[in-house]
Protein backbone atom coordinates (compact mmCIF):
# COMPACT_ATOMS: atom_id res chain seq x y z
CA UNK A 1 0.00 0.00 0.00
CA UNK A 2 1.37 3.13 -1.22
CA UNK A 3 -0.67 5.15 1.80
CA UNK A 4 0.55 5.16 5.06
CA UNK A 5 -2.97 6.14 6.68
CA UNK A 6 -5.76 3.54 4.55
CA UNK A 7 -7.77 5.20 2.69
CA UNK A 8 -11.69 5.95 3.56
CA UNK A 9 -13.06 4.26 0.47
CA UNK A 10 -11.26 1.97 -1.78
CA UNK A 11 -13.27 -0.11 -4.61
CA UNK A 12 -12.13 -1.75 -7.13
CA UNK A 13 -13.24 -3.21 -10.30
CA UNK A 14 -17.12 -3.20 -9.16
CA UNK A 15 -19.30 -4.84 -11.48
CA UNK A 16 -22.80 -4.87 -9.45
CA UNK A 17 -26.76 -5.42 -11.03
CA UNK A 18 -30.01 -4.70 -10.00
CA UNK A 19 -33.00 -6.60 -10.86
CA UNK A 20 -30.87 -8.38 -13.22
CA UNK A 21 -29.49 -5.44 -15.20
CA UNK A 22 -26.05 -4.65 -14.79
CA UNK A 23 -25.29 -1.25 -13.46
CA UNK A 24 -21.82 -1.07 -12.21
CA UNK A 25 -19.52 -2.79 -14.88
CA UNK A 26 -15.89 -2.23 -13.23
CA UNK A 27 -16.35 0.95 -11.26
CA UNK A 28 -12.69 2.16 -9.34
CA UNK A 29 -13.74 4.93 -6.45
CA UNK A 30 -11.13 5.94 -4.00
CA UNK A 31 -12.07 8.46 -1.28
CA UNK A 32 -8.85 9.89 0.57
CA UNK A 33 -8.95 10.92 3.93
CA UNK A 34 -10.16 14.60 4.54
CA UNK A 35 -10.74 14.62 1.43
CA UNK A 36 -14.53 15.78 -0.82
CA UNK A 37 -15.27 14.12 -3.69
CA UNK A 38 -17.89 14.78 -6.17
CA UNK A 39 -20.13 11.35 -7.99
CA UNK A 40 -21.50 13.19 -11.18
CA UNK A 41 -23.45 11.22 -14.17
CA UNK A 42 -26.77 11.24 -15.94
CA UNK A 43 -29.67 9.40 -13.94
CA UNK A 44 -28.69 5.83 -14.88
CA UNK A 45 -25.36 6.02 -15.06
CA UNK A 46 -24.83 4.21 -11.50
CA UNK A 47 -24.06 6.77 -8.86
CA UNK A 48 -26.55 5.67 -6.25
CA UNK A 49 -25.33 1.93 -7.03
CA UNK A 50 -22.04 2.87 -6.40
CA UNK A 51 -22.90 4.29 -2.89
CA UNK A 52 -25.04 1.56 -2.03
CA UNK A 53 -22.22 -0.77 -2.93
CA UNK A 54 -19.61 0.87 -0.56
CA UNK A 55 -21.85 0.80 2.40
CA UNK A 56 -23.13 -2.62 1.34
CA UNK A 57 -27.01 -2.63 0.39
CA UNK A 58 -25.91 -3.84 -3.05
CA UNK A 59 -23.53 -6.74 -3.26
CA UNK A 60 -20.51 -6.81 -5.34
CA UNK A 61 -20.77 -9.32 -8.26
CA UNK A 62 -16.97 -8.99 -8.70
CA UNK A 63 -14.13 -6.53 -7.40
CA UNK A 64 -13.14 -5.42 -3.89
CA UNK A 65 -14.60 -3.01 -1.48
CA UNK A 66 -12.34 -2.10 1.40
CA UNK A 67 -13.48 0.78 4.05
CA UNK A 68 -10.75 2.10 6.10
CA UNK A 69 -8.39 -0.69 5.10
CA UNK A 70 -10.21 -3.40 6.08
CA UNK A 71 -12.53 -5.22 3.50
CA UNK A 72 -15.46 -4.76 3.62
CA UNK A 73 -16.99 -8.17 4.94
CA UNK A 74 -14.55 -8.08 8.14
CA UNK A 75 -15.35 -4.04 8.22
CA UNK A 76 -16.87 -3.49 11.75
CA UNK A 77 -16.67 0.14 12.65
CA UNK A 78 -19.69 1.48 11.37
CA UNK A 79 -19.69 4.06 13.74
CA UNK A 80 -16.68 5.89 11.37
CA UNK A 81 -19.57 6.64 8.36
CA UNK A 82 -22.41 8.53 8.01
CA UNK A 83 -24.78 7.67 5.72
CA UNK A 84 -27.37 10.78 3.84
CA UNK A 85 -29.91 8.21 1.70
CA UNK A 86 -31.55 9.97 -1.25
CA UNK A 87 -35.07 10.40 -0.31
CA UNK A 88 -38.00 12.85 -0.45
CA UNK A 89 -39.32 11.99 2.73
CA UNK A 90 -37.81 11.20 6.09
CA UNK A 91 -41.37 10.00 7.24
CA UNK A 92 -42.83 6.17 7.87
CA UNK A 93 -46.30 5.02 8.48
CA UNK A 94 -46.19 6.08 12.26
CA UNK A 95 -45.69 8.81 13.53
CA UNK A 96 -42.21 9.58 14.72
CA UNK A 97 -40.67 13.34 16.34
CA UNK A 98 -37.13 15.08 14.72
CA UNK A 99 -35.15 13.65 17.96
CA UNK A 100 -36.24 9.51 17.97
CA UNK A 101 -35.47 9.58 13.81
CA UNK A 102 -31.81 11.52 14.57
CA UNK A 103 -31.88 9.52 17.86
CA UNK A 104 -30.71 5.92 15.40
CA UNK A 105 -27.74 7.65 13.94
CA UNK A 106 -25.98 7.01 18.00
CA UNK A 107 -27.32 2.65 17.54
CA UNK A 108 -23.72 2.27 17.05
CA UNK A 109 -22.65 4.03 19.67
CA UNK A 110 -24.92 2.88 22.48
CA UNK A 111 -25.70 -0.64 20.29
CA UNK A 112 -28.08 -2.39 23.16
CA UNK A 113 -27.24 -0.32 26.43
CA UNK A 114 -29.76 2.33 27.56
CA UNK A 115 -29.51 5.79 25.49
CA UNK A 116 -27.70 8.16 27.74
CA UNK A 117 -27.06 11.54 28.49
CA UNK A 118 -24.05 11.97 26.63
CA UNK A 119 -26.00 9.70 23.43
CA UNK A 120 -29.02 12.68 23.84
CA UNK A 121 -25.98 15.35 23.75
CA UNK A 122 -24.73 14.15 20.63
CA UNK A 123 -28.06 14.51 19.34
CA UNK A 124 -28.49 17.93 20.23
CA UNK A 125 -25.58 18.99 19.05
CA UNK A 126 -26.08 17.44 15.27
CA UNK A 127 -29.50 18.96 15.48
CA UNK A 128 -28.44 22.30 16.58
CA UNK A 129 -25.55 22.00 13.80
CA UNK A 130 -27.88 21.49 10.82
CA UNK A 131 -30.50 24.26 12.40
CA UNK A 132 -33.40 22.01 13.59
CA UNK A 133 -32.92 21.70 17.25
CA UNK A 134 -36.12 24.10 17.87
CA UNK A 135 -37.51 21.48 16.11
CA UNK A 136 -36.46 18.31 17.81
CA UNK A 137 -40.13 17.58 19.34
CA UNK A 138 -41.98 18.23 16.45
CA UNK A 139 -43.38 15.07 14.09
CA UNK A 140 -41.32 14.59 10.76
CA UNK A 141 -44.28 14.25 8.67
CA UNK A 142 -44.81 17.86 9.65
CA UNK A 143 -41.78 19.36 8.27
CA UNK A 144 -41.07 20.74 4.61
CA UNK A 145 -38.96 18.89 2.30
CA UNK A 146 -35.24 20.63 2.94
CA UNK A 147 -36.10 20.16 7.02
CA UNK A 148 -36.69 16.47 6.42
CA UNK A 149 -33.40 16.45 4.90
CA UNK A 150 -31.47 18.39 7.33
CA UNK A 151 -32.89 15.79 9.85
CA UNK A 152 -31.36 13.28 7.81
CA UNK A 153 -28.35 14.90 7.61
CA UNK A 154 -27.99 15.27 11.95
CA UNK A 155 -29.24 11.60 12.17
CA UNK A 156 -25.89 10.91 9.97
CA UNK A 157 -24.03 13.55 11.64
CA UNK A 158 -24.81 12.34 15.15
CA UNK A 159 -22.04 10.40 15.68
CA UNK A 160 -18.71 12.40 14.13
CA UNK A 161 -18.31 9.97 11.35
CA UNK A 162 -14.50 10.05 9.68
CA UNK A 163 -16.53 9.34 6.36
CA UNK A 164 -19.64 10.99 5.09
CA UNK A 165 -21.69 9.43 2.04
CA UNK A 166 -24.35 12.12 1.19
CA UNK A 167 -26.79 10.85 -2.18
CA UNK A 168 -28.37 13.53 -3.53
CA UNK A 169 -28.47 15.56 -0.85
CA UNK A 170 -29.22 18.85 -2.91
CA UNK A 171 -32.57 17.68 -4.52
CA UNK A 172 -35.71 19.19 -3.88
CA UNK A 173 -34.22 21.06 -1.27
CA UNK A 174 -34.70 24.93 -0.49
CA UNK A 175 -32.34 27.61 -0.64
CA UNK A 176 -32.58 27.86 3.23
CA UNK A 177 -31.47 24.49 3.49
CA UNK A 178 -28.87 24.19 0.84
CA UNK A 179 -26.72 27.04 2.76
CA UNK A 180 -27.15 25.32 5.56
CA UNK A 181 -25.96 22.23 4.34
CA UNK A 182 -22.97 23.53 2.01
CA UNK A 183 -22.13 25.29 5.72
CA UNK A 184 -22.63 21.82 7.77
CA UNK A 185 -20.52 20.49 4.90
CA UNK A 186 -17.58 22.82 5.56
CA UNK A 187 -18.32 22.56 8.71
CA UNK A 188 -17.18 18.74 8.27
CA UNK A 189 -14.86 19.24 6.32
CA UNK A 190 -12.76 20.95 8.31
CA UNK A 191 -13.15 18.53 11.07
CA UNK A 192 -11.29 16.48 9.20
CA UNK A 193 -14.37 14.13 8.05
CA UNK A 194 -13.52 12.86 3.93
CA UNK A 195 -16.79 13.27 2.08
CA UNK A 196 -18.58 11.71 -0.93
CA UNK A 197 -20.75 13.52 -2.37
CA UNK A 198 -23.24 12.24 -5.16
CA UNK A 199 -24.82 15.18 -7.40
CA UNK A 200 -26.24 15.67 -10.51
CA UNK A 201 -24.67 18.83 -11.12
CA UNK A 202 -21.75 20.80 -9.04
CA UNK A 203 -23.68 23.73 -8.16
CA UNK A 204 -23.39 25.52 -4.91
CA UNK A 205 -21.13 23.30 -3.56
CA UNK A 206 -18.83 23.59 -6.26
CA UNK A 207 -15.75 25.05 -4.05
CA UNK A 208 -15.92 22.53 -1.23
CA UNK A 209 -15.03 19.40 -3.82
CA UNK A 210 -11.79 18.26 -4.10
CA UNK A 211 -12.18 15.70 -6.96
CA UNK A 212 -14.86 14.51 -9.15
CA UNK A 213 -15.67 11.30 -10.81
CA UNK A 214 -17.96 10.99 -13.57
CA UNK A 215 -19.61 7.98 -14.40
CA UNK A 216 -21.14 6.80 -17.29
CA UNK A 217 -23.37 4.10 -18.19
CA UNK A 218 -21.64 2.07 -15.32
CA UNK A 219 -17.54 3.01 -16.43
CA UNK A 220 -15.63 5.82 -14.85
CA UNK A 221 -15.40 8.48 -17.95
CA UNK A 222 -13.40 11.02 -15.70
CA UNK A 223 -11.91 11.05 -12.46
CA UNK A 224 -9.98 14.55 -11.88
CA UNK A 225 -10.45 18.21 -10.52
CA UNK A 226 -13.48 19.60 -10.89
CA UNK A 227 -14.13 21.86 -14.00
CA UNK A 228 -14.78 24.72 -12.08
CA UNK A 229 -18.36 27.02 -13.06
CA UNK A 230 -19.59 24.41 -15.10
CA UNK A 231 -21.77 21.40 -14.45
CA UNK A 232 -21.87 17.37 -15.91
CA UNK A 233 -22.34 19.57 -19.65
CA UNK A 234 -18.35 20.22 -19.62
CA UNK A 235 -16.60 17.02 -18.39
CA UNK A 236 -15.18 14.88 -20.88
CA UNK A 237 -17.54 11.87 -21.47
CA UNK A 238 -20.53 13.56 -21.53
CA UNK A 239 -22.74 12.71 -24.60
CA UNK A 240 -23.96 15.84 -26.03
CA UNK A 241 -26.78 15.69 -27.91
CA UNK A 242 -28.97 18.25 -29.02
CA UNK A 243 -32.41 18.03 -29.98
CA UNK A 244 -32.14 20.60 -32.94
CA UNK A 245 -29.13 18.64 -34.57
CA UNK A 246 -30.65 16.58 -37.80
CA UNK A 247 -29.60 12.99 -37.49
CA UNK A 248 -30.67 12.79 -33.44
CA UNK A 249 -34.37 13.11 -33.51
CA UNK A 250 -35.12 9.03 -33.82
CA UNK A 251 -32.69 8.42 -31.00
CA UNK A 252 -34.47 11.18 -28.47
CA UNK A 253 -38.42 10.19 -29.11
CA UNK A 254 -37.47 6.30 -28.87
CA UNK B 1 -68.39 -8.56 37.65
CA UNK B 2 -67.63 -10.71 40.82
CA UNK B 3 -69.42 -13.49 39.25
CA UNK B 4 -68.22 -13.15 36.45
CA UNK B 5 -64.62 -13.52 37.81
CA UNK B 6 -65.99 -16.31 39.76
CA UNK B 7 -65.21 -18.89 36.99
CA UNK B 8 -61.96 -20.11 36.52
CA UNK B 9 -62.53 -20.10 32.12
CA UNK B 10 -63.09 -16.24 32.40
CA UNK B 11 -60.32 -15.97 34.81
CA UNK B 12 -58.13 -17.62 32.37
CA UNK B 13 -60.06 -15.63 29.12
CA UNK B 14 -59.15 -12.13 31.26
CA UNK B 15 -55.93 -12.82 31.34
CA UNK B 16 -55.29 -13.77 28.03
CA UNK B 17 -56.98 -10.86 26.98
CA UNK B 18 -54.55 -8.89 28.70
CA UNK B 19 -51.46 -10.86 27.75
CA UNK B 20 -52.95 -10.40 23.58
CA UNK B 21 -53.95 -6.55 24.05
CA UNK B 22 -50.16 -5.99 25.08
CA UNK B 23 -48.58 -8.12 22.71
CA UNK B 24 -50.45 -7.44 19.26
CA UNK B 25 -49.93 -3.70 19.23
CA UNK B 26 -46.15 -3.77 20.92
CA UNK B 27 -45.73 -6.05 17.37
CA UNK B 28 -47.84 -4.58 14.90
CA UNK B 29 -46.85 -0.84 15.26
CA UNK B 30 -43.54 -2.52 13.42
CA UNK B 31 -45.48 -3.57 10.69
CA UNK B 32 -47.49 -0.49 10.49
CA UNK B 33 -44.67 1.58 10.34
CA UNK B 34 -43.28 -0.33 7.69
CA UNK B 35 -46.68 -0.16 6.00
CA UNK B 36 -47.47 -3.58 5.96
CA UNK B 37 -50.14 -3.53 8.18
CA UNK B 38 -51.79 -6.49 6.34
CA UNK B 39 -48.98 -8.74 6.92
CA UNK B 40 -50.50 -10.10 10.15
CA UNK B 41 -53.60 -11.17 8.20
CA UNK B 42 -51.82 -13.36 6.47
CA UNK B 43 -50.10 -14.92 8.84
CA UNK B 44 -53.64 -15.38 10.41
CA UNK B 45 -54.19 -17.64 7.13
CA UNK B 46 -50.75 -19.94 7.42
CA UNK B 47 -51.65 -20.18 10.89
CA UNK B 48 -54.88 -22.12 9.77
CA UNK B 49 -52.31 -24.52 8.08
CA UNK B 50 -51.14 -25.23 11.91
CA UNK B 51 -54.14 -25.59 13.47
CA UNK B 52 -55.33 -27.95 10.65
CA UNK B 53 -52.20 -30.20 11.27
CA UNK B 54 -53.17 -29.76 15.42
CA UNK B 55 -56.51 -31.73 14.66
CA UNK B 56 -55.00 -34.28 12.74
CA UNK B 57 -52.24 -35.04 14.77
CA UNK B 58 -54.39 -34.80 17.89
CA UNK B 59 -51.62 -32.30 19.50
CA UNK B 60 -52.01 -28.18 20.60
CA UNK B 61 -53.39 -26.67 17.92
CA UNK B 62 -51.47 -23.70 19.40
CA UNK B 63 -48.09 -25.36 19.19
CA UNK B 64 -48.58 -26.54 15.78
CA UNK B 65 -50.13 -23.35 14.88
CA UNK B 66 -46.92 -21.45 16.44
CA UNK B 67 -44.71 -23.73 13.96
CA UNK B 68 -46.36 -23.19 10.64
CA UNK B 69 -46.58 -19.43 11.44
CA UNK B 70 -43.06 -19.14 12.60
CA UNK B 71 -42.25 -21.16 9.11
CA UNK B 72 -44.69 -19.01 6.99
CA UNK B 73 -43.15 -15.74 8.25
CA UNK B 74 -39.93 -16.14 7.48
CA UNK B 75 -40.57 -17.21 4.13
CA UNK B 76 -42.46 -13.84 3.93
CA UNK B 77 -39.40 -12.00 4.90
CA UNK B 78 -37.33 -13.55 2.50
CA UNK B 79 -39.46 -12.67 -0.22
CA UNK B 80 -39.83 -9.04 1.22
CA UNK B 81 -36.36 -8.73 1.59
CA UNK B 82 -35.19 -9.71 -2.25
CA UNK B 83 -37.33 -7.11 -3.10
CA UNK B 84 -38.60 -9.40 -5.77
CA UNK B 85 -40.93 -7.61 -8.07
CA UNK B 86 -43.32 -10.84 -8.65
CA UNK B 87 -43.15 -10.91 -4.30
CA UNK B 88 -46.65 -10.32 -3.74
CA UNK B 89 -47.71 -13.33 -5.83
CA UNK B 90 -45.86 -15.48 -4.30
CA UNK B 91 -47.41 -13.90 -1.05
CA UNK B 92 -50.95 -14.72 -2.47
CA UNK B 93 -50.23 -18.29 -3.21
CA UNK B 94 -48.45 -18.50 0.69
CA UNK B 95 -51.64 -16.64 2.31
CA UNK B 96 -54.27 -18.64 0.31
CA UNK B 97 -52.59 -21.69 0.19
CA UNK B 98 -52.63 -21.94 4.10
CA UNK B 99 -56.28 -20.85 4.28
CA UNK B 100 -57.38 -23.97 1.89
CA UNK B 101 -54.77 -26.53 3.34
CA UNK B 102 -56.10 -25.80 6.93
CA UNK B 103 -60.11 -26.36 6.39
CA UNK B 104 -58.80 -28.78 4.52
CA UNK B 105 -56.95 -30.95 7.11
CA UNK B 106 -59.39 -30.12 9.70
CA UNK B 107 -62.45 -31.56 7.60
CA UNK B 108 -60.47 -34.83 7.24
CA UNK B 109 -59.82 -34.86 10.99
CA UNK B 110 -61.68 -36.88 13.66
CA UNK B 111 -63.24 -33.78 15.09
CA UNK B 112 -64.99 -32.87 11.28
CA UNK B 113 -68.01 -31.01 11.20
CA UNK B 114 -68.07 -30.24 15.39
CA UNK B 115 -67.63 -26.66 14.58
CA UNK B 116 -64.53 -26.14 16.97
CA UNK B 117 -62.58 -24.41 13.81
CA UNK B 118 -65.24 -21.78 14.05
CA UNK B 119 -63.83 -20.69 17.24
CA UNK B 120 -60.04 -20.84 15.65
CA UNK B 121 -61.65 -18.12 13.25
CA UNK B 122 -63.54 -15.52 15.16
CA UNK B 123 -61.80 -15.86 19.18
CA UNK B 124 -63.64 -17.82 21.68
CA UNK B 125 -64.07 -17.34 25.64
CA UNK B 126 -64.57 -20.66 26.75
CA UNK B 127 -61.38 -22.14 24.68
CA UNK B 128 -59.01 -21.04 26.78
CA UNK B 129 -57.35 -24.09 28.25
CA UNK B 130 -55.40 -23.70 31.21
CA UNK B 131 -52.42 -25.58 28.40
CA UNK B 132 -53.32 -22.77 26.50
CA UNK B 133 -52.84 -20.12 28.95
CA UNK B 134 -49.32 -21.02 29.67
CA UNK B 135 -48.42 -21.14 26.42
CA UNK B 136 -49.93 -17.32 25.50
CA UNK B 137 -48.26 -16.43 29.01
CA UNK B 138 -44.90 -17.97 27.90
CA UNK B 139 -45.06 -16.80 24.24
CA UNK B 140 -46.10 -13.49 25.15
CA UNK B 141 -43.71 -12.56 27.76
CA UNK B 142 -41.14 -13.34 24.91
CA UNK B 143 -42.99 -11.24 22.46
CA UNK B 144 -42.99 -8.27 25.27
CA UNK B 145 -39.26 -8.53 25.91
CA UNK B 146 -38.64 -8.33 22.31
CA UNK B 147 -40.23 -5.61 21.00
CA UNK B 148 -40.07 -3.14 23.62
CA UNK B 149 -36.60 -4.13 24.80
CA UNK B 150 -35.18 -3.61 21.52
CA UNK B 151 -37.45 -0.54 20.50
CA UNK B 152 -34.63 1.43 19.29
CA UNK B 153 -32.84 -1.26 17.15
CA UNK B 154 -36.58 -2.24 15.60
CA UNK B 155 -37.53 0.99 14.80
CA UNK B 156 -34.50 1.99 12.94
CA UNK B 157 -35.07 -0.82 10.50
CA UNK B 158 -38.53 -0.61 9.78
CA UNK B 159 -37.83 2.94 9.51
CA UNK B 160 -34.83 3.08 7.11
CA UNK B 161 -33.36 -0.08 6.30
CA UNK B 162 -30.26 1.38 4.40
CA UNK B 163 -29.65 3.58 6.98
CA UNK B 164 -29.66 0.64 9.89
CA UNK B 165 -27.28 -1.06 7.63
CA UNK B 166 -24.72 1.55 8.11
CA UNK B 167 -25.44 1.61 11.61
CA UNK B 168 -23.59 -2.00 11.86
CA UNK B 169 -27.23 -3.52 13.07
CA UNK B 170 -27.33 -6.88 11.79
CA UNK B 171 -30.50 -5.77 9.65
CA UNK B 172 -31.02 -9.18 8.36
CA UNK B 173 -31.87 -11.20 11.82
CA UNK B 174 -33.62 -8.22 13.26
CA UNK B 175 -35.86 -8.70 10.44
CA UNK B 176 -36.31 -12.38 10.47
CA UNK B 177 -36.75 -11.69 14.67
CA UNK B 178 -39.82 -9.31 14.05
CA UNK B 179 -41.16 -11.99 11.19
CA UNK B 180 -41.11 -14.93 13.92
CA UNK B 181 -42.50 -11.93 16.50
CA UNK B 182 -45.32 -11.64 14.47
CA UNK B 183 -46.16 -14.93 13.83
CA UNK B 184 -45.81 -15.94 17.65
CA UNK B 185 -48.07 -12.80 18.00
CA UNK B 186 -51.13 -14.16 15.93
CA UNK B 187 -50.63 -17.64 17.25
CA UNK B 188 -51.01 -16.05 20.94
CA UNK B 189 -54.08 -13.95 19.84
CA UNK B 190 -56.14 -16.62 18.19
CA UNK B 191 -57.43 -17.70 21.04
CA UNK B 192 -59.47 -14.38 22.10
CA UNK B 193 -59.43 -12.23 18.95
CA UNK B 194 -59.67 -15.69 16.03
CA UNK B 195 -57.60 -15.74 13.07
CA UNK B 196 -59.20 -13.79 10.93
CA UNK B 197 -59.58 -10.49 12.91
CA UNK B 198 -55.95 -11.02 14.71
CA UNK B 199 -54.41 -8.59 12.40
CA UNK B 200 -57.10 -5.61 13.25
CA UNK B 201 -55.95 -5.66 16.96
CA UNK B 202 -51.86 -5.53 15.29
CA UNK B 203 -52.94 -2.78 13.39
CA UNK B 204 -56.34 -0.68 14.20
CA UNK B 205 -55.09 0.10 17.99
CA UNK B 206 -51.87 1.44 16.37
CA UNK B 207 -53.78 3.94 13.90
CA UNK B 208 -56.14 4.88 16.79
CA UNK B 209 -53.24 6.06 18.93
CA UNK B 210 -51.62 7.65 16.27
CA UNK B 211 -54.14 10.51 15.51
CA UNK B 212 -53.37 11.79 19.13
CA UNK B 213 -49.20 11.09 19.52
CA UNK B 214 -46.68 12.93 17.79
CA UNK B 215 -43.49 10.27 18.99
CA UNK B 216 -43.28 7.01 18.22
CA UNK B 217 -42.84 5.95 21.77
CA UNK B 218 -45.66 7.37 23.07
CA UNK B 219 -47.79 5.76 19.99
CA UNK B 220 -46.44 2.27 21.19
CA UNK B 221 -47.37 2.97 24.92
CA UNK B 222 -50.68 4.29 23.80
CA UNK B 223 -51.12 1.59 21.56
CA UNK B 224 -50.51 -0.81 23.75
CA UNK B 225 -52.43 0.27 26.78
CA UNK B 226 -55.74 0.44 24.57
CA UNK B 227 -55.29 -2.65 23.05
CA UNK B 228 -55.67 -4.33 26.58
CA UNK B 229 -58.52 -1.96 27.38
CA UNK B 230 -60.50 -2.68 23.87
CA UNK B 231 -59.17 -6.75 25.14
CA UNK B 232 -60.75 -6.83 28.32
CA UNK B 233 -63.72 -4.66 27.50
CA UNK B 234 -64.82 -6.97 24.25
CA UNK B 235 -64.31 -10.56 26.56
CA UNK B 236 -66.35 -9.02 29.11
CA UNK B 237 -68.89 -7.96 26.56
CA UNK B 238 -68.55 -11.34 24.76
CA UNK B 239 -69.22 -12.88 28.37
CA UNK B 240 -72.29 -10.52 29.06
CA UNK B 241 -73.87 -10.54 25.72
CA UNK B 242 -73.07 -14.39 24.47
CA UNK B 243 -71.32 -12.75 21.40
CA UNK B 244 -67.93 -13.60 19.95
CA UNK B 245 -64.87 -12.27 21.52
CA UNK B 246 -63.51 -11.32 18.34
CA UNK B 247 -65.77 -9.39 16.59
CA UNK B 248 -66.90 -7.64 20.04
CA UNK B 249 -63.26 -6.64 20.55
CA UNK B 250 -62.38 -5.36 17.30
CA UNK B 251 -65.32 -3.35 16.88
CA UNK B 252 -64.61 -1.30 19.96
CA UNK B 253 -61.34 -1.14 18.95
CA UNK B 254 -62.90 0.69 15.62
CA UNK B 255 -65.08 2.83 17.41
CA UNK B 256 -62.02 4.31 19.74
CA UNK B 257 -60.72 4.59 16.47
CA UNK B 258 -63.33 6.81 15.16
CA UNK B 259 -63.61 8.90 18.17
CA UNK B 260 -59.98 9.37 18.12
CA UNK B 261 -59.61 10.66 14.74
CA UNK B 262 -62.84 13.00 15.38
CA UNK B 263 -60.58 14.66 17.96
CA UNK B 264 -57.37 14.60 16.01
CA UNK B 265 -58.09 17.45 13.94
CA UNK B 266 -58.99 19.87 16.70
CA UNK B 267 -55.88 19.24 18.73
CA UNK B 268 -53.69 19.54 15.14
CA UNK B 269 -55.17 22.77 14.93
CA UNK B 270 -54.67 24.15 18.63
CA UNK B 271 -51.03 22.51 18.00
CA UNK B 272 -50.25 24.75 15.04
CA UNK B 273 -52.37 27.62 16.40
CA UNK B 274 -48.81 29.09 17.45
CA UNK B 275 -47.51 29.13 14.14
CA UNK B 276 -49.51 31.08 12.13
CA UNK B 277 -48.99 34.00 14.38
CA UNK B 278 -45.56 34.58 13.08
CA UNK B 279 -47.07 34.98 9.25
CA UNK B 280 -50.00 37.11 8.13
CA UNK B 281 -53.42 35.63 8.33
CA UNK B 282 -54.91 35.14 4.75
CA UNK B 283 -52.58 35.76 1.93
CA UNK B 284 -53.42 39.22 0.62
CA UNK B 285 -50.39 40.70 -1.35
CA UNK B 286 -51.71 41.44 -4.60
CA UNK B 287 -49.97 40.08 -7.85
CA UNK B 288 -50.52 42.74 -10.52
CA UNK B 289 -49.77 40.56 -13.79
CA UNK B 290 -52.19 38.02 -12.36
CA UNK B 291 -55.28 39.93 -11.32
CA UNK B 292 -56.74 41.11 -14.50
CA UNK B 293 -56.17 37.61 -16.21
CA UNK B 294 -58.44 36.65 -13.62
CA UNK B 295 -60.96 38.98 -14.08
CA UNK B 296 -61.35 38.79 -17.93
CA UNK B 297 -58.80 37.38 -20.45
CA UNK B 298 -57.16 40.06 -21.91
CA UNK B 299 -56.82 38.99 -25.50
CA UNK B 300 -55.66 42.61 -26.70
CA UNK B 301 -51.42 42.18 -25.83
CA UNK B 302 -49.32 39.42 -26.92
CA UNK B 303 -49.37 37.84 -23.14
CA UNK B 304 -52.66 37.52 -22.95
CA UNK B 305 -52.98 36.04 -26.25
CA UNK B 306 -49.98 33.14 -25.67
CA UNK B 307 -51.63 32.65 -22.68
CA UNK B 308 -55.24 32.03 -24.29
CA UNK B 309 -53.56 30.13 -26.88
CA UNK B 310 -51.67 27.40 -24.61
Amino acid sequence: MTHPIPQAVRLRDAVASRGGRPVLRGVDLTVRPGEVVALLGANGSGKSTTVKTVIGSVPLERGTLELFGTPHGSFRAWHRIGYVPQRTTAASGVPATVREVVSTGRLPQHRLLPFRRKDREAVDRALAAVGMLERAGDGVADLSGGQQQRVLIARALVGSPDLLIMDEPMAGVDAASQQVLADTLRAEVGRGAAVLLVLHELGPLEPLIDRAVVLRDGCVAHDGPPVPNTGLHALPGHDHVHPHADLTPPRLLA
Amino acid sequence: MTEMLSYDFMQRALLAAVLVGITAPAVGIYLVQRRQALMGDGMGHVAMTGVGLGFIFQTSPVWMAVLVCVLGAVTMELVRSRGNQRGDIALAMLFYGGMACGKLLVSLSAEAGSGSLESYLWGSILTVAPADLAAIAVLGAVVIAVTVGLRRQLFAICQDEDFARVTGLPVRTLNLLLAVMAAVTVTVAMRVVGLLLVSALMVVPVVAAQQLTRSFAATQAASIALGVVVSLAGVTGSYELDVPSGPAIVLLAIAVFAVFSALAAPLARRRHRGDTEHGPKICDVRLPAQTPERTSPDTTTPEGRAGLAQ
